[in-house]
């Protein structure tokens, strides 16, 4: 911490660095609010904000890069990486675009495993977020009762990838291997579980009336500023823009599928914490109605054992847990793809804190950062 | 009227802080609820699922042999390097020269268990173990060799 004085100004980047008087903090890159190795410069004005200026690179792996020298089967692994909360959704993405640029067909049986495990993910990396972000507003109860309900998940991950977070089971054409023998049956114990804890947490922190202060009116995004930030997922829908991917650009059996997309207009903290909790609710819907339905047949379509993207540009995107998840290849029509972009939802939704936070306090910023959900390596790859 | 307001808003906050409490309550005193591990007191019963990836390894039988035929498929199918395939030719009874595997090298510290190795591998040489304690003090111990000293290659595995 230090007074902004004509000293500092001389060394800093940035020419807006503020008046002399301003205080310049830095919250992070080891903070633990922030959830990883992400750096906000801060300047403050007493204590009310007047800029946040995220500092990136500390954890890039030039992921981007690395995949250039990857083949096709490869490369999906490393987006486990990124948002490491969502990697089976990232993984699928992947494996969408490659199977796109193949014309692969996808079996149906896999594509109905691919979506339960896309659920089951989105399910557990909001437990997390819910549990992480009540920790960071300063409660500490329900981090436990998420992980209790996660961990079940994570056990079925286990069963039927073989690991709980980098589950690494999309392959082209389908997934890794079948589903557990005993899949469906723990599946639908963690939809009983679920539905019967779930109104706990509205008991334990939604109408707590400590928390519901702390949300409510904080970060507000308006509708507008949330397109022109690019935001998507909860953060944009609890904004009120609609954007779900699972809706508009329907991929694998989603357009079959009954579920609502979750909007709330208020665009605070609150309605992108009720987003998300609504969500998740949403998931255990589409989970319902698969579980008992999953179709016989192949698990994996039979592919090349080389993958040769034919020339051209492709792009697939998914929803992930944290918003829309793009994948863009340009092949030359070699083994490994020529360049790779990934649109992580992450990037985008950080680049909306400073217009959100201008204005508030410090405290309030941590109820910002925690609804926006931000995982760091997503952010910075 | 506004008093009235008021004591209506202090009576719905200390209204939703007891609901958290009695959550709380409740939990506290119904201990067979308790989902803690006991870890690693209860490594004798720990059960592990079947696929869980843990690491890369070489069964072999109790002649100790091995159903490796040097081939490379691993190697190449490894987005990281994690394995090398060190080959040797050996004389095979009838006098011919043979390709055989002298060792498979498999760097622990690089693995991303992805299991490309082990759907790669024509011959199902090598498997992804149930092991999961991988801290050592050296890191020179976690680069590994999967095939056991002096083992041969099974018969009948081309
Ligand atoms: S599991 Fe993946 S990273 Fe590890 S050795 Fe096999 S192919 Fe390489
Ligand atoms: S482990 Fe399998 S893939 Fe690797 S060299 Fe041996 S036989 Fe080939």
């Amino acid at each position: 911490m230090y007074r902004n004085t004509d000293i500092i100004n001389e060394g800093s980047q940035s020419p807006s660095f503020g008046e002399a008087g301003d205080l310049v903090i830095n919250v992070g890159p080891q903070h633990p609010a922030t959830h990883g190795v992400l750096h906000l410069v801060i300047t403050l004005n007493g204590e009310t904000i007047k800029k946040v200026e995220p500092h990136l690179g500390y954890i890039h792996r030039s992921i981007e890069k690395m995949c250039e020298s990857l083949t096709y089967r490869q490369f999906i692994y490393v987006t486990s990486r990124m948002d490491y909360l969502s990697s089976h959704i990232n993984n699928h993405a992947c494996a969408l675009c490659v199977e796109k640029g193949m014309q692969i067909e996808v079996p149906e049986r896999a594509q109905v495993i691919r979506v339960l495990m896309d659920e089951l993910t989105r399910i557990a990396s909001h437990e997390l977020w819910w549990g992480a972000m009540a920790m960071d507003i300063g409660a500490f109860t329900p981090f436990f009762h998420a992980f209790r309900e996660r961990e079940t998940i994570n056990e079925i991950m286990e069963d039927t990838c073989g690991a709980r977070l980098t589950m690494n089971y999309m392959v082209p054409g389908g997934v890794m291997a079948d589903i557990h023998p005993e899949f469906q049956k723990k599946v639908k114990g963690f939809i009983t579980l679920f539905k019967s804890k779930v109104d706990e947490y509205a008991e334990l922190l939604t109408g707590n009336i400590i928390f519901k202060n702390r949300m409510k009116d904080v970060g507000v995004l308006s509708k507008e500023d949330a397109i022109s930030f690019g935001c998507t997922g909860p953060v944009a829908r609890g904004s009120g823009v609609s954007c779900d991917i699972r809706k508009w650009y329907p991929y694998e059996i989603y357009d079959k599928l009954d579920f609502e997309e979750i909007i709330e207009t208020a665009g605070d903290s609150l309605a992108r914490y009720m987003v998300r909790l609504r969500e998740m609710k949403q998931s255990v819907r589409i989970i319902e109605q698969l579980i008992d339905n999953i179709p016989e047949g192949d698990f994996q379509a039979k592919t090349k054992a080389v993958l040769k993207l034919p020339k051209g540009e492709f792009y697939s995107r998914v929803e992930t847990a944290r918003g829309e998840f793009g994948v863009y290849i340009v092949s030359e029509g070699a083994t490994t793809p020529y360049r790779i972009k990934f649109r992580s939802p992450g990037f985008s939704n950080l680049s909306a804190l400073d217009h959100m936070a201008r204005g508030s306090k410090l405290g309030d910023l941590v109820a910002m950062m925690g609804t926006l959900d931000l995982v760091i390596p997503d952010i910075d790859r | 009227m506004f008093i009235i307001d008021y004591l209506k808003e202090v009576g719905g906050a200390v209204k939703s802080l007891l609901k958290g409490m009695r959550r709380t309550g409740y939990y506290f005193t119904h201990h067979k609820e308790i989902i803690t591990e006991q870890y690693p007191d209860n490594k004798a019963t720990l059960n592990l699922a079947q696929r869980f990836k843990g690491e890369v390894v070489m069964p072999h039988d109790e002649k100790n042999e091995h159903r490796c035929t040097g081939c490379t498929a691993c190697e190449l199918a490894c987005p990281n390097g994690t394995i090398k395939v060190i080959t040797q030719f050996v004389m095979t009874p009838e006098g011919k020269k043979k390709k055989a595997i002298d060792k498979l090298v498999y760097h622990l510290e690089l693995c991303t268990m992805c299991n490309l190795c082990v759907i790669a591998c024509p011959s199902d040489a090598i498997v992804m173990a149930q092991t999961f304690e991988h801290s050592v003090f050296d890191r020179s111990k976690l680069t590994k060799i999967l095939n056991n000293p002096d083992s041969k290659i099974m018969d009948g595995v081309e």
